[in-house]
Order: C-alpha cells, then structure tokens, then sequence
C-alpha cells in the first residue's frame, strides 16, 4: 500500500491538499490543470496521488489555464468526470473557455484558491478573483476549513452532474490562510466517497460520441432559442439551491459533517443583529460571537458557502426581524463603493419582514491582511452601535483606521 | 413557456444547425456564367462557408448559406462567376 494513501485516516493537512484528496475520492476520469501560486501544491498532490498509483486520470498538461479549460470541455462534451484548479489571473487567462463551460452547461469541477487580482501585481490572499467571476454562469461555493474544501470538492459533483442542475461548480479557498495552512482533516474511505456519489450513475447525461455526433455551442442560434438557453441555464441556478441543501443533509448522513448548505447560521435563532461573513473569516468570527454572547451581546452569524446563485430564499429567513447586519467583505465591487456582499445584501433589504435592518459593510483583508479577532470585534461593536442609536458610517475600511 | 429545442443547453444534432439559412444574410450573390465555368473546383476548395455544390456541368454556390463574401469569384481562374447585388 502506499506511503500516502491516507484514506479512512485523520491527518493535519493544508486545504491544497485536503482537496486534492477530495479530488482522489471523487475518481475523475480527465484532469487538466496549470500551476499556479497559491493552488500549486493542490496539483502537485494530485499528480503525486496519481503516480503512486491510488487513482488512474488522464492527466493532461496544458501550456495555460485557457488550453486546461478546453481539454476539460472536450472531456466533458465526451461524458468524463473533469477536474481542474486555478487562481487569480490564472482564472482571467481561462476567461472564454471558462463561459463556454457553463454556457455549454457542462458539470466541470474547478477549485478555486483565491487570490487578488492586478493590478497591483500581488501574490496575496484575498477574494477578487472569484467574485470577478460571479455572473459567469458557474455555481461557487467558498468554504471556510480544509475539511470543508475537501468535502465540497466531493459535494460540488453530486451537484454539477445531477441532471436537474448540469452546472460547473467552483469550490472557492482563500489562499494562504486556507490553501497553505495545516489544520485536522478526516479524509473518508473510498468506499463513503463512492456510496455518496452512487447516484449519479442513474443520472442521465448526454454525451458525444463518434457514433451518435452532436454539435455544441458551434452555431449561431435565432434570438428566441438563444433566450430559451439562457432561461433554462437560469432555471437550472435556481434548482441547484435547494439542491445543495439536500446534498448537504445526505452528506451528513454518510460522512457524519455538515455544513447546512446554502447558508451557515450560527446563533441567530434569538440573535437581536447579525453578522455575516464568506469564507475563512468565519472561524474567527465565530469566535468572537461566542464572546460577545458571554459579554451578554445577542449576536449571531451568518455564513454564506453558496455565493451564486445566490441563497436569497434562505437569507432572506435568516435576516428577517434582525435589527442589524454587519457584513465583513474580503473584496471590493468597483462602481459600488464597498463590498459584493453589501451590494447583494441591499438588494434583499425590500424582501425582509419587518422593518428593514441597519446594514453596515467592512472592508477587511484585502492584499493579504488578516481579518483578527480585534477587526471581527470592531464589526460586532459598531453594528451593535448602530443598532442602538445609527451613526456609523455605512462602508468602513478596516485596514485604513 | 414555449420551448423550441429539446436540450438543456445549446446543443443540437448534426442536421439541425442546417435550418438556420445563413443565405439570409447575404447583400450579393455568386452567379456562375456556366458556358465559361471550366469545374476546376477551385470555387468548391475556397468557399470558407463550403457551401459550392458541383452540378453536372459546373459549379454552382447553395444560395440557402452562401454569404456572399465573394471569395469564389475572387479565385475562379476562368473568371466565370459574377457578383449580383441583391435587391431588397
């Protein structure tokens, strides 16, 4: 047995590595990636596991993300279960390829380390290129530990490739803070892997062959069929919600971990104002709710794993009757002057029973910036301030006070 | 809602991209002068839309998808094709 195998064991293990196990337990028939800092030591596991002989890939090696792409295009047009892994301008490079997958709706899944985007030139931590990317069709999950990398790179299959969804999925891991650092990881045995993705067997999917050729993607379509594509891909985003709350209970039933979804909320079934926060932030941040409830602060948080589509519905539920909503944005949205998440939570504020909660964003962990425990208690204190009599101001910059 | 296509996503079989007739698109036509077409096939290897079709005495362009572009009568050697502008 190899040195490595590691399956059925608890290791310490960094989220590149975590999800290159949740890639070996997924079984991919085509892989095509190119390296990239932080996502690099993802590749080079996967390419270890694969030489050690634990799994048998076709393992393609592109001279960029934008060929990586295209392989994975073919192969999945072919019928293959396809795996690559990119960051920041990585991401930017693969850009036409990347829409022709999820125009083509085909069920790729790619894991994203994210990184900041130029310019300026920056090898550092942060989310801009993943939200650079949110209106291009493909369902992102962010996760917040190295176990949850690894279990949503195995959930991210049961929903690309069911076939009420047929959608490329990204699973989103801050690099750095995620992608190199080690935490306690469970990695499950094949045999749980293989038992959860059981039912995709049944699913039927269309697939090109010699014998039966079809055309994708490769002619111009008159304006009503091109709508209809757009509406179905649209529906498709819509079902894919829900899904991922059934995937997510199912998971737990086989992997004993869950992770609830669309949404995390945490303590805010009697909360008073919440805060809200999307990827590795969130252990801090939990935290630190924890030591506000014990200060007597009826604080909770709200966690979001699915950022697109987005988890309206289940927002929408967990919002409503808060007094407050603080949200700790790791990107900025030009044009906006703050945040994505602030922008997404406004668009809410109307749909929310009751009277509509003071909203406050937080700009925090740009470049590579740790977001400590002290900036997630500013965030509580000015929220719980503006709770209790306004005046704040609505966008802060953490990093320049 | 009316749907038109069976499929989930843009994807069709080999023949159905056939229906969208590209020819309407054209603002001049190919007309081949058949007494002078010499079928050296020349028009048929440079159609980039590959849409010359070869009758018995001559080439001739499938007006359903020829757009137009004029690259047959650029190429012909025997100068047997003419552009025709179409009237609206």
């Amino acid at each position: 047995m190899s040195g490595i195998d590691w399956r059925g064991q608890v290791r310490v293990l960094d989220g590149n590595r975590a999800g290159a196990f949740g890639v070996l337990l997924a079984r991919p028939d085509v892989i095509a990636s190119y390296p990239i800092t932080p996502q690099t030591p993802l590749l080079e596991m996967v390419y270890k596991l694969e030489a050690e002989g634990l799994f048998d890939p076709e393992m393609v090696e592109p001279e960029g993300e934008n060929s990586a792409m295209g392989v994975l295009l073919g192969a999945c047009a072919a019928g293959g279960r396809t795996f690559t892994a990119s960051s920041s301008q990585g991401l930017s490079f693969m850009g036409d390829a990347y829409l022709l997958a999820s125009g083509n709706r085909f069920p790729i899944v790619m894991a994203i380390g994210m990184r900041e985007q130029v310019s300026p030139h920056g090898v550092l931590a942060g989310q801009q290129d993943a939200v650079l990317v949110k209106d291009h069709g493909w369902i992102q999950i962010y996760t917040e530990s190295c176990q949850e990398i690894l279990d949503s790179i195995i959930m991210a299959y049961r929903l690309a490739e069911d076939s009420d969804v047929l959608l490329p999925v990204n699973v989103c891991y801050e690099g750095f803070y995620l992608s190199h650092h080690s935490q306690r990881v469970v990695i499950p045995t094949q045999e749980e892997a293989d038992r959860f993705l059981a039912p995709l067997k049944e699913m039927r999917r269309l697939t090109w062959t010699l014998d039966d050729p079809m055309v994708f993607s490769s002619y111009t379509v008159p304006p009503e069929l091109y709508t209809e594509y757009r509406y179905k891909m649209c529906a498709a985003h819509e079902r894919a919600k829900a899904k991922l709350d059934e995937i997510d209970t199912e998971f737990a039933k086989v992997f004993g971990r869950s992770y609830g979804g669309q949404i995390e909320e945490y303590r805010t079934e009697d909360a008073e104002f919440v805060i809200v926060t999307m990827g590795c932030s969130t252990g801090t941040a939990k935290v630190v709710v924890d030591k506000k409830r014990e200060e007597g602060m009826k604080v909770g948080l709200v966690k979001i794993r699915m950022f697109r589509p987005s988890p309206r519905e289940r927002l929408v539920r967990a919002l409503s009757g808060k007094k407050a909503v603080g949200v700790i944005d790791r990107n900025v949205c030009y044009g906006w002057n703050c945040g994505h998440n602030y922008v997404e939570l406004k668009t809410l504020l109307c749909d929310l029973k009751g009277p509509p909660p003071k909203l406050l964003d937080f700009i925090a962990g740009l470049g590579g910036a740790d977001i400590t425990d002290r900036h997630v208690e500013t965030v509580i204190e000015r929220t719980f301030a503006a709770m209790n009599d306004g005046g704040q101001e609505a966008v802060a910059w953490l990093s320049l006070e | 809602m009316r749907f038109i296509s069976k499929f989930e996503g843009p994807w069709s079989t080999p023949k159905d991209p056939l229906d969208v007739k590209t020819g309407e698109w054209r603002s001049q036509r190919p007309v081949t002068r058949t007494e002078k077409c010499r079928q050296c096939g020349w028009c048929f290897i440079f159609c980039p839309a590959g849409c010359i079709r070869e009758g018995l005495h001559h080439f001739s362009a499938d007006l359903d998808y020829c757009k137009g572009c004029g690259v047959c009568a650029r190429v012909c050697p025997a100068r047997a094709i003419a552009l025709v502008r179409e009237e609206v």
